[in-house]
C-alpha cells in the first residue's frame, strides 16, 4: 500500500473488561481533509481519538496518522499531530501566554519561533486582551479557545479536535466554526468529532457515523443528507394511537419515509422544500389529529441514526458506557 | 538526553509558577515553616525543659525535620491535581521525552522544600538557635537535610499518584505524618514518653532524623541512655533510613505513575 500522510484505522477495536467501546473500525482521512466523527456520547469518538493521539493502545487492528503506525512508533506520532481535548487541557493556574510558550518548548520549537506563535495564535484566536491573565479566571469558550491554539502551536500536519464546540454557547460556536471554516492552515488534515450533524455538515468533507463503537454510517455530508431528508416537520401528539394517523396526514408533504417515536410521541418526516406550516395543520386537522405540537427543523444526528436503523425498533441509541 | 533535560525544566518551571502564582502554595514554604520555627520557641520555649542546653537550640532541629516532612502534602497536592485535571493528557500526547513531566514536577517541589529550609534556617537563627560544629559538620547537616527532603518529596509524589482525589491528600498526610511528627523526639525528649509511646518514637525514621541532624549542628540531642541502636548511631541510621525510604518510593511511584497515567 501507497503511503499514507492522513489518517488510517483498520479493523480497530479497543475492549474495556467485556465492552467493546470501539469495534472493527475502518477510515481513511485522505491528507488536506476534514473528517467529521459523529456520534452520541459513549459512540466510542473520543476512544478513537485516543488511539490515534497515542493515549491509549488499540485492542485489536491498527491506526496510522501521517503514515507512521500509532502503536509501533508513538513518538514520531506526536511529532505529527497536535490535539485539543473534550475538557480544555491547558493549565489554569498559568496565563494564557504561559500556556502557549509551555506547549511551543515542550516541542521543541526555537525559542524566538515561539513567541512569535504564540503572538499570532492569541491575535488569531482573539485572546490578546486575555493572554497575560491566569487561565482559570477564563470563560469555557476561552478556554476552548486557548486549548485549541495550543493544539496549532506546532502547526502539526495532523490535528484532532474532540467535541471542539460541545458546551459553547452559541455564539462561541459560531466564533469557533468561523475559524474551522478557514482550514485553519494549508494542508492539515483535520479529525473533529461532534454529536451535531450540522458541526460535521457544516465543516467536514467526509463523516463517518459512529453507533455503540461501530461504524454506522460513512459518506460526504451530502450523501448522508441525502440519505436522510433535508428539512423536517415533527408533530408531538397527545396519544400513542395518534402517531400512525398523523404520519398518514403528513404523508402529502413527505420527501421520504416518516420516523415514529412511540416514547416521545412524535412524528418526524422529511419534507418538501416549500411546504408551508399551515397547510400540514390542516391536513392534521382534516385527519382528527390533535396535535401537542409542530415544528421544522433542520435534520439532527437523532435522525440520522433513525434514518439508518429500522424504525419499528425504535431508536438505537442507548448508550453504552 | 539533552530533550529529557530541557523538557525537564520546561515543566519545572510550571510548577514553580504555581508555587509563585497561587497565595496558598507560596505560604505552605514561606510562611509556614517560619510560623513553626516563631510559634514553638515562643509558646513551649518556656515550657519545656531540655537538659543540656536551651529548648531553641533543641527545637530547630526537630521543626526542621517536622516541617520537611509536613512538606509532602505540596508535592501530592500537586501530582494529585495534574492527574485529575487531565493536562497529563495533553503533555503524552506531545513530542516531549515520556519521564520529563516526573523529573520536572521533582525538580520544582525539591527546590520548593530547600527553600522552605532556608527560611527555617534563617529564622532558627534570628530567635538564638546556632550551629556548633565545623563547617564539615555543617555542611553534612545539610547534606542530611537534603536528603530528608528528598524523601518526603518522593513520598508526597508517591501519594499524590495513589490517592483517588487531592481532596484525599490532607487527610491522609494528617492522619500518617502527623502523629509521626508527635510521636518523636521532634519537640520532647523521648524519655518522658509513657513506655509504648517510648518504643514506637524510639524506633520512629522520625526520631532518627532529628537527632541526626541535632548531632551535625552540636546541638543538645536529649537522647536517653538506654536507646535502641538508631538512636545511638543518628548519623547513621537515619542516613539507612532515608535510603530504605527512598527505596521503597521510588520503584511503588514510577510503577503506580505509569499506571495512573497510561491507557
Amino acid at each position: 500500500m501507497k503511503e499514507h500522510r492522513g489518517v488510517v484505522a483498520t479493523g480497530l477495536g479497543k475492549r474495556y473488561d467485556d465492552l467493546w467501546a470501539l469495534r472493527d473500525v475502518d477510515l481513511e482521512v485522505p491528507a488536506g481533509s476534514v473528517l467529521g466523527l459523529l456520534g452520541h456520547n459513549g459512540a466510542g469518538k473520543t476512544t478513537a481519538i485516543k488511539i490515534f493521539t497515542t493515549l491509549l493502545s488499540p485492542t485489536t487492528g491498527s491506526a496510522s496518522v501521517a503514515g507512521i503506525d500509532v502503536t509501533a512508533d508513538p513518538s514520531a506520532v506526536r511529532e505529527q499531530i497536535g490535539v485539543a481535548g473534550q475538557e480544555a487541557t491547558v493549565d489554569g493556574l498559568l496565563s494564557g501566554r504561559a500556556n502557549l510558550e509551555m506547549i511551543g518548548r515542550l516541542y521543541h520549537l526555537p525559542r524566538a519561533e515561539v513567541r512569535k506563535r504564540t503572538d499570532e495564535l492569541l491575535e488569531r484566536l482573539n485572546l490578546t486582551q486575555a493572554a497575560d491573565r491566569l487561565v482559570r479566571t477564563y470563560s469555557g469558550g476561552m478556554r476552548r479557545r486557548l486549548d485549541l491554539a495550543a493544539s496549532l502551536v506546532a502547526r502539526p500536519p495532523v490535528l484532532f479536535l474532540d467535541e471542539p464546540t460541545t458546551g459553547l454557547d452559541p455564539k462561541g460556536r459560531s466564533e469557533l466554526w468561523e475559524f474551522l471554516g478557514e482550514r485553519i492552515y494549508a494542508g492539515a488534515t483535520l479529525v473533529l468529532t461532534t454529536q451535531y450533524l450540522e458541526e460535521a455538515d457544516r465543516l467536514a468533507d467526509d463523516i463517518v457515523v459512529l453507533d455503540r463503537g461501530h461504524v454506522a454510517a460513512t459518506g460526504s455530508p451530502a450523501e448522508l443528507k441525502a440519505r436522510i431528508g433535508g428539512e423536517r416537520i415533527v408533530v408531538k401528539v397527545d396519544q400513542a394511537a395518534d402517531l400512525e394517523r398523523s404520519a398518514g396526514a403528513v404523508d402529502p408533504f413527505a420527501d421520504g419515509p416518516p420516523s415514529l417515536d412511540a416514547e416521545a410521541r412524535e412524528v418526524s418526516v422529511p419534507t418538501r422544500p416549500g411546504t408551508r406550516l399551515i397547510e400540514v395543520v390542516r391536513a392534521l386537522d382534516a385527519a382528527g389529529v390533535d396535535a401537542v405540537d409542530l415544528q421544522r427543523r433542520e435534520p439532527t444526528l437523532d435522525d440520522v441514526f433513525l434514518a439508518l436503523t429500522d424504525n419499528d425498533e425504535g431508536p438505537a441509541l442507548e448508550v453504552a458506557a | 538526553m539533552t530533550t529529557l533535560a530541557s523538557d525537564s525544566l520546561v515543566l519545572a518551571r510550571r510548577r514553580l509558577a504555581h508555587i509563585r502564582l497561587m497565595p496558598e502554595k507560596l505560604l505552605d514554604v514561606t510562611l509556614q515553616p517560619l510560623m513553626f520555627v516563631l510559634l514553638f520557641s515562643f509558646v513551649f520555649g518556656g515550657a519545656i525543659h531540655v537538659t543540656g542546653g536551651g529548648y531553641r537550640e533543641y527545637l530547630i532541629g526537630g521543626v526542621l525535620v517536622q516541617t520537611l516532612s509536613f512538606g509532602l502534602v505540596g508535592p501530592a497536592m500537586s501530582m494529585a491535581t495534574d492527574i485529575k485535571e487531565g493536562i497529563l493528557d495533553r503533555f503524552r500526547s506531545l513530542p516531549m521525552s515520556r519521564s520529563a513531566f516526573l523529573y520536572g514536577h521533582l525538580v520544582a517541589e525539591s527546590l520548593a522544600a530547600g527553600l522552605a529550609m532556608v527560611i527555617m534556617v534563617t529564622s532558627g537563627l534570628v530567635v538564638g538557635w546556632r550551629i556548633h560544629t565545623d563547617f564539615a559538620h555543617a555542611v553534612a547537616a545539610f547534606g542530611l537535610l537534603a536528603l530528608i527532603a528528598l524523601v518526603f518529596v518522593w513520598l508526597g509524589t508517591l501519594l499524590g499518584v495513589i490517592v483517588r482525589s487531592p481532596d484525599a491528600v490532607m487527610g491522609v498526610a494528617f492522619v500518617v505524618i502527623f502523629p509521626l511528627t508527635f510521636v518523636a523526639n521532634a519537640f520532647v525528649p523521648v524519655g518522658g514518653l509513657p513506655d509504648g509511646l517510648r518504643a514506637v518514637a524510639e524506633w520512629n525514621p522520625i526520631s532518627a532524623m532529628v537527632a541526626g541532624v541535632r548531632t551535625l549542628f552540636g546541638n543538645p540531642t536529649a537522647l536517653p541512655a538506654d536507646g535502641p541502636w538508631p538512636l545511638h548511631h543518628p548519623v547513621l541510621s537515619s542516613v539507612l533510613y532515608c535510603l530504605a525510604l527512598l527505596a521503597v518510593a521510588i520503584p511503588l511511584t514510577m510503577q503506580r505513575y505509569r499506571a495512573r497515567t497510561e491507557g
